[in-house]
C-alpha cells in the first residue's frame, strides 16, 4: 500500500488480504499467508497498514436477530430538509443509536435517507415524532418499513476494481 | 368544567411551546407531513390544512387528546377531543366535527384571556 497525491494506493496482493478478509475475519495471519502464498508477517505488515490508514475500518459480527428472538422493526427513512441544514440534520442522525446508517441522497430534492431500527412500531414512530420531525431543517419525512429481507450483504470487493481509493 | 379555566392557565394554554413540544403531523407510522403547531391558534389553522389521513392517524392514536392534555394542558379541550373518537368520523366530517370543537375552545379562551 502507498499513499500517492493524498490517495491511497493499493497493489494486488493488498487487495487479496481484503478479498479475503471480507470472506472471513477470524482467518489468522498464518492462514492467510498460506492462501496467498507469503509470509504470515507480510500479511500482518499490510494489514496492520491498512487498519493505520483507515482502509479497514473495524472488525464485527454479523447477528442474526430473528435467531436469538430479539423483535425489531427495520425502516428506511428518507428526510426531506433545507439544502442549508442538510448537512447537521445528518450528523444529528448519526449519532441516534437508532440509526444505523446515514446518507445523502443527489435526487431533486435534498434527501437525507437513513435505516433506522425500533423494537417494535410505536417505539419507530415515537422516535421520528419526537427526535427527527422536531430537528430543524426537516421539511417531511417518508418511511418505509422493511417486513421481509430477500439478500443482505456487505459490498464485496474484487480484484479488477480501481485501485485508488481517495483519503 | 369551563368556568374554573383561570386567567394564568388560559395563557399557559394558549402560549407556544418550543420547537421539540410542537405537535407534528404524520399521515402513518414515520410519515411527516411537514405540518406542525406549536400553539393551540396554529392547532386550529392546522385542522384545516393538513390531509385528513393525518387526522384520521392521531385521533385513533391518541395523540391529540394527548398533545393538547400533557403539553397545552387543557383537559377540557383532550377530553371532548377523546369523546369523538366514540362517534368514529372519518376524512372531512373528523376535520369538521375536530375543527369546530377546537376553535370554539379557542375562541372561548381567547375572549376569557382579554376580558
Amino acid at each position: 500500500m502507498k499513499i500517492r497525491n493524498q490517495a491511497v494506493v493499493l497493489d494486488n496482493l493488498d487487495w487479496k488480504i481484503l478479498q479475503v478478509l471480507q470472506e472471513n475475519a477470524k482467518r489468522t495471519y498464518t492462514e492467510i499467508g498460506r492462501l496467498l502464498g507469503v509470509a504470515h508477517s507480510t500479511v500482518y505488515d499490510r494489514i496492520r497498514t491498512m487498519e493505520k490508514h483507515g482502509v479497514i475500518k473495524k472488525y464485527t459480527a454479523l447477528v442474526d436477530l430473528e435467531k436469538i428472538g430479539i423483535e425489531h422493526v427495520t425502516a428506511i427513512m428518507t428526510v426531506f430538509t433545507n439544502p442549508k441544514e442538510s448537512e447537521k440534520v445528518a450528523k444529528t442522525l448519526s449519532e441516534s443509536k437508532e440509526v444505523l446508517e446515514v446518507s445523502m441522497s443527489l435526487s431533486e430534492d435534498l434527501s437525507i435517507i437513513a435505516k433506522v431500527v425500533a423494537e417494535d412500531q410505536n417505539r419507530l414512530h415515537l422516535f421520528i415524532a419526537q427526535s427527527v420531525a422536531p430537528l430543524s431543517g426537516v421539511l417531511r419525512i417518508r418511511t418505509s418499513i422493511i417486513t421481509r429481507k430477500y439478500k443482505d450483504e456487505r459490498f464485496s470487493i474484487e480484484e479488477n476494481w480501481k485501485t485508488e481509493i481517495k483519503r | 368544567m369551563g368556568d374554573l379555566v383561570t386567567t394564568s392557565s388560559i395563557s399557559r394554554i394558549l402560549r407556544k411551546v418550543p420547537r421539540e413540544n410542537a405537535f407534528y403531523f404524520f399521515t402513518s407510522i414515520g410519515n411527516y407531513t411537514g405540518e406542525n403547531a406549536t400553539c393551540l391558534e396554529e392547532f386550529v389553522k392546522k385542522i384545516e390544512e393538513v390531509d385528513a389521513k393525518s387526522l384520521e392517524f392521531h385521533l385513533y392514536r391518541g395523540d391529540l387528546e394527548k398533545w393538547v392534555d400533557k403539553t397545552l394542558e387543557d383537559k377540557e379541550l383532550a377530553e371532548k377531543i377523546r369523546s369523538l373518537k366514540s362517534l368514529s368520523p372519518t376524512g372531512n366530517s373528523l376535520r369538521n366535527q375536530l375543527y369546530l370543537i377546537v376553535s370554539k375552545r379557542y375562541e372561548q379562551l381567547k375572549g376569557k384571556s382579554s376580558s
